[in-house]
């Protein structure tokens, strides 16, 4: 008694998997009745995605109990949360999660729907930013590119580790490719913001929040942000997400307009 | 609060802000000051100088340890027991303000429970109409290192909600911890102390405005018998 209409056209991620057999994001729809039934609006909810690796795969550099506090409740209140605000505002429905941290950020006037928004999206690409068996350093065009902006690999892992001490608070340090500039930058944001509300493009992300490492290192930022550069650094996914920025910047961003 | 926790909160972290302090301030104007005065200096009106967060913290926390007891919680008494029912409705309401507040401080950060005199802590604006009333308790949260000193409140209790408070404890689960905190840490004692130290301290700080204000009026008035106007032919009317 009704067409359901689904939008195949919202993108899967910001980000280029590894591993896609993860649970797809479900489509928004709408069902359409005739008659004089109400039409129940259906409404799309997000849902937790799964990290490409089991939960103990990082150990020893991070313990599979923070695995299963992070991603098992902290990530997954994030996703509810979100859920919650959905279900309650229309003004919301259609967005991509990209496109609706950038518009809930509100150029610095932040909607409610914020921060649990970018939270989902922060931790969705911190997990991809890590692999077991990571560290290392990159190759061809990520390291290419790494050494044209900042030198040398050893003068950007610096930064990088410098970023994350001296944060002050909650937050997380990010490789970024911005847009205007053309390069490669370290950054490093409080709470939740992310580049994406600057219109630069993330690369990889170190969530330097205290729930992120406190079970496994306690007070050592320093130990916690060189583990993370020299064990589970996903360099694979930062080659991916580059190419993709990289079409962005070159070719612009496609606008896809949904139907 | 386990022995762990305080170990490293103690031990480690607020170690860590008062040793950096130091390290930050040996050799400047800052080193002679009181740590209240470093942080209103160092708060700078929003735009923080690096020893802020240092001293901030360091003062947060010695505040933090004092506002427990061990067979803390129950409720206050006296004179805070009724400030608290008249500004919050009842002891509950109160409750259910301060935790919300903690619950809901975003990121790092503190909940407080505050007295408040009826100042406007802004240069040039002054309270027209300044009544006992306005001096009342607040609940409010800070993020970081703020605290309300900045905001020329009188903190009377604050709990920390910065993740390395509790995640030893209770991992992410925030709302338990603070619910044992107001339980079974809380020091009343401390806090009805705090309590009448920042009504003297207003009252204290009424009266001098009081003999400023006078004197000031004494100042204008024997300018005024003194100025003289030259006129011309013509008289001028002013």
């Amino acid at each position: 008694m009704g067409s359901v209409t689904c939008n195949p056209l919202a993108p899967p991620s910001t980000h280029l998997l590894l591993n896609p057999s993860k649970i797809p994001k479900f489509c928004h729809s709408r069902r359409q009745l005739h008659g004089s039934q109400r039409a129940p609006k259906i409404i799309a909810y997000y849902g937790l995605k799964t990290p490409p690796y089991k939960l103990d795969a990082l150990e020893p550099y991070m313990s599979k109990r923070t695995l299963e506090v992070h991603w098992g409740e902290l990530h997954r209140g994030y996703v509810e949360g979100l859920n919650k605000h959905l279900a309650k505002d229309d003004v919301l429905y259609g967005y991509t999660l990209d496109e609706l941290v950038k518009v809930s950020y509100n150029s610095g006037n932040p909607l409610p729907v914020f921060n649990n928004a970018v939270q989902v999206w922060n931790h969705d690409f911190f997990w991809e930013s890590m692999q077991p068996g990571g560290g290392d350093i990159p190759k061809y065009g990520v390291l290419e590119q790494i050494e044209k902006d900042f030198g040398s690999f050893t003068n950007f892992k610096e930064k990088f580790i410098g970023a994350a001490l001296t944060l002050f608070g909650s937050g997380y340090v990010w490789l970024v490719l911005k847009r205007e500039e053309r390069r490669l930058a370290v950054v490093k944001t409080s709470n939740a913001i992310n580049p994406l509300v600057w219109n630069d493009i993330p690369i990889i992300s170190l969530d330097m929040w205290e729930h992120a490492y406190y079970l496994d290192y306690k007070n050592d930022k320093g130990t916690y942000a060189n583990v993370f550069m020299n064990h589970l650094v996903s360099w694979n996914a930062a080659m991916s997400r580059m190419a993709r920025a990289e079409a962005f910047v070159n070719l612009g961003e496609p606008k896809i307009p949904i139907a | 609060m386990s022995k762990d926790t305080l170990e490293y909160h103690w031990g480690k972290h607020h170690r860590a802000y008062v040793e950096n302090l130091n390290k930050q301030i040996v050799g400047t104007e800052l080193d002679g000051m009181s740590l209240e005065d470093v942080i209103i200096v160092s708060y700078n009106k929003g735009d923080m100088l690096p020893p802020f967060n240092n001293a901030a913290q360091a003062w947060n926390h010695e505040f933090f340890w004092e506002s427990m007891k061990p067979g803390g919680g129950g409720k206050p008494s006296g004179e805070l027991l009724e400030l608290i029912e008249r500004d919050f409705g009842s002891f509950d309401r109160f409750l259910k303000e301060f935790k919300s507040a903690a619950a809901t401080q975003f990121g790092s950060g503190w909940a407080w429970l505050a007295y408040k005199a009826n100042r406007l802590n802004v240069d040039n604006a002054m309270n027209p109409f300044p009544s006992e009333k306005d001096k009342k308790l607040v609940v409010v949260k800070s993020p970081n290192a703020v605290n309300p000193l900045v905001w020329d409140y009188s903190p009377l209790l604050t709990i920390d909600v910065w993740e390395h408070a509790y995640f030893l404890d209770f991992e992410n689960r925030r709302p338990n911890y603070i619910s044992v905190f107001m339980d079974k840490l809380v020091s009343w004692e401390v806090v009805s102390k705090r309590l009448e130290i920042a009504k003297a301290r207003a009252t204290k700080r009424e009266m001098e405005e009081e003999r400023r204000k006078k004197e000031e009026e004494e100042e204008n008035s024997e300018d005024e018998a003194v100025e003289v106007y030259v006129d011309g032919d013509e008289s001028e009317s002013e």
